[in-house]
């Protein structure tokens, strides 16, 4: 069995962020770590490992430094390692990542691919559904529990006030929660193997059946308009008003701000 | 000469430091507050193969190298000295010895299931009448037959109850110098839990480190097989040099962690604390003393970082593993010492961690070599 597991390095919330001259994220000013849900995804695969000996490839898609949350997940237990990185494949938005994942997903055997919900940093929830859609195949997102069950998978999907269980036959793609399980910490033999090994690094070249045009921030049809820092909300205004006042008072408050 | 780590020993780093703040951090004050072994700490850390760190893969190690193994002793004692304490004596004082001295048999026998966390080790040289002067050792190895024959105590054994293997140093005869002078010659020995005629005696109640697992082990007519004899027989007292030698770099690593960890806690505190209107890091004074603080501490892992690397690829280490433990002690119970003075009454209260941190401190200028016996081995190389 091969599962692919997509990972993103992400900006460190914990750490400050910096934005460039074009409103996109400026990664290389910022402290990067892996994406929780996809590390949760990366778990949900290894433990798959452990009882199958499935083989688990991720695959990331980013500067040349991402190639540390690929050593990363090396050294949890990830068998490969795939790095595409590319000039011309900066600023993609959702479209043009999951065009450019996709293709080279093209390249790749597999029965199982597994991408985190959304990343902490653009938060769409788009990319792995958008990579099932290029590839063809069934998607279960939200996924909080995965079973094997010969050659489907069994997923609890986490649903707002209910769970629903869904069977799919592979391959097919499913996007994790970072609730589905603690992911494992790295061994130290690990993290020196995983330095040992080869980092596969793809370019534009390496991805299948992708056209140009839907590449980078030109094939990206998002565009940015403005993007910022969190701005500190103010401190609000106090009232103190029997009920009938208060509906009065907030009535004209919606009206004046022509929220109603 | 590059002074910084490459970019697999950060990894490791920052391992070991996720590891000790998520899983060590939160237990530190109740393990030193009820002095319990942290047993379920220890089946973590065997579980990420954190008990085997500089072992090669065939018996069962990381495979990874001592600087590796240093800073997860620093980064565990940062959080916690009892945790940093277990991992160093486990591995430089019982896995590290047989590896070096044993056959390929003592290897796989004991190595395999040390390293892989499975049973837990420890060492004992230390008699209520010999510490500094391991010539005082009373306790004796008499051959029997296919068995050795043991009878005597060690006293303030690290990991002393938790260990399932003991390295234990005994006099196994006596010889006299051309001038009639007596000299007693010492071998080592693997001992097994359980053998019989082996018992503990009592837990000492510590200053510091008190969740470590310190007992007395008594010996009384203690048979164990022919074959546990480690390394020539007779040469027991080079063998625990040597292994001292190693040792004095994990308790290094241990002070340089606690040194760290009250340097990094005084800096949060000294910001929030305000005195006279202003966070007292806004007094020179405070600004002075975290000053040489952070240049004596960084000094210390510069030492600590050498004598690993010197063990990595040197035969004799001793001198630089003096120097380590000398300094990076110093400067733990110098700079936890100050700490507590910059958090005032709040240091002296237990609620604090630094209080913590100071008592345990002490403990590193006294074992596995005073820092009287690491200025003897320092300016012995000099005047040689």
């Amino acid at each position: 069995m091969n599962i692919v597991v997509c990972i993103k390095q992400v900006p460190d919330t914990k750490g400050g962020v910096k934005f460039n001259p074009d409103g996109t994220l400026d990664r290389a000013a910022m402290l990067a770590i892996m994406n929780p849900d996809d590390k949760a995804g990366l778990e949900a695969a290894l433990r798959i490992k452990d009882e199958t000996g499935a083989k688990v490839t991720v695959l990331t898609m980013g500067l040349p430094k991402a190639d540390a949350v690929l050593r990363e997940a090396l050294a949890m237990g990830a068998d490969d390692a795939i790095l595409v990185t590319d000039r011309v494949l900066g600023g993609a938005d959702t479209w043009a990542t999951s065009t450019t994942i996709a293709g080279a997903l093209r390249n790749l055997e597999y029965d199982l691919i597994i991408t985190g919900r959304q990343a902490i940093d653009g938060d769409t929830a788009q990319v792995g559904p958008q990579i099932a859609e290029h590839l063809g195949l069934p998607v279960i997102s939200y996924a909080e529990e995965i079973k094997i069950d010969g050659d489907s998978v069994i997923v609890k999907r986490q649903f707002e006030d209910r769970y629903h269980e869904l069977k799919a036959k592979m391959p097919c793609l499913i996007t994790a929660l970072s609730e589905l399980n603690e992911p494992r910490y790295m061994t130290p033999g690990g993290i020196f193997d995983a330095f040992d090994k080869e980092v596969t690094v793809w370019g534009r070249a390496d991805l299948k059946d992708v056209d140009d045009s839907d590449l980078g921030l030109k094939g990206s049809p998002t565009k940015i308009a403005k993007a910022s820092d969190k701005v500190a909300k103010g401190a609000g205004e106090k009232v103190n008003l029997d009920p009938t006042e208060s509906v009065a008072y907030l009535m004209g408050k919606f009206k004046e701000k022509h929220i109603i | 000469m590059d002074f910084s780590l490459d970019k697999k020993h950060e990894m490791a780093r920052s391992l070991f430091k996720e590891f000790a703040e998520a899983e060590v951090k939160p237990l530190a004050q109740e393990t030193d507050e009820t002095e319990t072994f942290p047993m379920e700490t220890v089946k973590k850390m065997q579980k990420y193969g954190f008990m085997g760190i500089p072992v090669p893969k065939e018996y069962g190690g990381q495979g990874c190298d001592p600087l590796t193994y240093v800073m997860c002793v620093e980064e565990l004692s940062k959080v916690c000295a009892t945790t940093g304490v277990i991992v160093s004596a486990h591995t430089s004082l019982c896995v590290d010895p047989i590896l070096t001295y044993g056959t390929e048999e003592q290897k796989q026998k004991y190595v395999v299931p040390l390293a892989s966390g499975e049973k837990i080790g420890a060492f004992g040289l230390t008699e209520p009448g010999a510490g500094t002067d391991a010539q005082g050792c009373q306790t004796k190895a008499v051959l029997d037959g296919d068995e050795w024959v043991l009878n005597g105590s060690k006293c303030f054994i690290t990991n002393g109850k938790v260990a399932d293997v003991y390295i234990v140093i005994a006099v196994t005869s006596v010889t006299e110098d051309k001038r009639g002078r007596k000299k007693k010659n010492f071998s080592a020995f693997i001992v097994d839990k359980g053998a019989p005629g082996f018992s503990f005696g009592t837990k000492e109640k510590k200053m510091g480190i008190r969740g470590s697992s310190t007992y007395e082990l008594i010996f009384e007519d203690c048979r164990i097989p022919k074959e546990n004899l480690l390394g020539p027989e007779g040469k027991g007292f080079p063998i625990a040099m040597h292994t001292l030698d190693g040792g004095r770099i994990g308790i290094a690593a241990q002070a340089l962690g606690i040194a760290e960890g009250a340097l990094e806690r005084a800096i949060a505190y000294t910001k929030e604390r305000k005195q006279f209107g202003r966070s007292i890091a806004q007094q020179q004074n405070t600004q002075f003393k975290l000053a040489d603080m952070a240049a004596r501490v960084e000094a210390a892992q510069l030492l600590v970082y050498k004598a690993a690397m010197a063990k990595a690829t040197q035969k004799v280490y001793s001198v630089e593993a003096a120097k380590a433990k000398l300094f990076a002690a110093e400067t733990a119970m110098a700079v936890t010492t100050e700490v507590v003075q910059l958090f005032g009454g709040y240091g002296y209260i237990r609620e604090y961690d630094v209080e913590r941190m100071m008592r345990d401190a002490k403990i590193t200028e006294i074992y596995e070599g005073t820092s009287e016996v690491q200025r003897m081995v320092i300016s012995g190389a000099l005047l040689k």
